[in-house]
């Protein structure tokens, strides 16, 4: 959190130029400036989202009335509606509601642990740091448990009309991959695929640079440094981990 | 706002930050709660969406403000990364124009029928 980074003798942590440019040690600049970059990588998503969403019809009828079909784009709430242990209970936003939640708490836990790091007390940045990562590992079961939902699809499934070799068949079809999904056009589930995804991707990244950083916590490697700032940095990379997931949250889930 | 929390001088032991800390916890809470809650009673619309990208533009302020600190950095430091991400929303706005371009020009051709 300190905009400075001291030495153990109280003298600023200067890069090899002998200065400090913008007040930040070089590591926590080049950590900023990653995340700037992966920022326009998500906006790419989210924006593709957005032209591809605006270029199919939107329904046009009433909520209550709303039911799957490729001939438009799907109303996300009609699409997450299910949680674990509730088979068949309709609960629109519920699991990713409680997903929300535990990104954000996962948050504050890892500030609170870059904030005893300021005060380089140990056993307090290890047990935020635990908390930290037990926040992410829940995260990503509970993501790959709507995976599963989400390819595995509805009991009911959806009757598709199709041409194959120039007649109209009809078939059901059962939940989503890359080619074909119950849910709306194929299209929403592949961005569904690749953001989710690649946000995922992101957060088991976040989970296995924690557990590296608790173990040098734990070994008392930050300690004899004289100071925590990797737990800073990694810390900047959860927080945009989770800021990421708010964007995701709101286009992908209630927009 | 201009307030810092200089570390190195905590007299307190960070008790003041971690106040700072469960409160920003509490505004990101209670946003996400009443985005629920307009999302199970407001008609879909364009002022729904106005409401909802608001708030996560808010919620965005909380976590990369507190969370992330870079409103207490200095200047060149927040401006260089916030000015780049102002552009976004020139994209953001030049391609959801271009996506409702697209739908214009398939239903003139009727694509979807």
């Amino acid at each position: 959190m300190a905009s400075t980074i001291t030495t153990t003798n109280g003298e600023p942590k200067l890069w090899l130029g002998g200065i400090e440019p913008m007040k930040a040690s070089y590591g926590k600049l080049m950590m900023w400036f990653f995340l700037l970059s992966d920022t326009f990588t998500f906006g790419a998503f989210l924006v593709s989202y957005g032209l591809i969403r605006f270029s199919y019809p939107a329904y046009a009828g009433d909520v209550a009335d709303f039911t799957f079909s490729n001939l438009y784009w799907p109303i996300p709430e009609k699409v997450f509606a299910a949680v674990p242990f509730l088979h068949g209970v309709y609960l629109p936003l519920v699991f990713v509601g409680i997903m929300t939640f535990i990104l954000i708490f996962s948050s504050v836990t890892m500030v609170l642990a870059v904030e005893a790091g300021n005060r380089r007390d140990k056993a307090a940045v290890q047990k935020w740091m635990l908390w930290t990562i037990l926040g992410g590992l829940t995260f990503l079961s509970c993501q790959a448990w709507e995976w599963t939902h989400f390819i595995h699809g509805t009991d009911e499934g959806t009757v598709i009309r199709e041409l194959v070799n120039n007649q109209w068949i009809e078939r059901t079809i059962y939940g989503a991959n890359l080619i074909e999904n119950q849910y709306g056009p194929v299209a929403f589930a592949d961005l569904f695929f690749f953001i989710t995804g690649f946000h995922g991707f992101h957060v088991s990244i976040g989970v296995a640079l924690l557990i590296l950083v608790f173990y040098r916590t734990a070994t008392g490697l930050y300690e004899r440094r004289g100071h925590y700032e990797m737990v800073e940095k990694v810390g900047l990379y959860w927080h945009f981990v989770d800021l990421v997931w708010v964007f995701v949250f709101t286009f992908f889930y209630l927009v | 706002m201009a307030h810092s929390h200089d570390q190195h001088v905590v007299s307190d032991g960070g008790a003041a930050h971690r106040k700072v800390i469960w409160k920003t916890f509490w505004i990101l809470l209670i946003l996400t709660a009443l985005e629920f809650l307009i999302a199970f009673t407001m008609q879909h619309g364009t002022l729904r969406i106005t409401i909802f990208v608001l708030m996560t533009l808010v919620k965005a302020f909380y976590i990369v403000g507190e969370f992330m600190h870079l409103k207490h950095e200095t200047k060149s430091l927040m401006w260089s990364i916030t000015i780049p991400t102002v552009l976004l929303i020139w994209f953001v706005v030049a391609l959801i124009m271009e996506g409702a371009a697209i739908f214009q020009e398939l239903t003139i051709f009727k694509f979807w029928n």
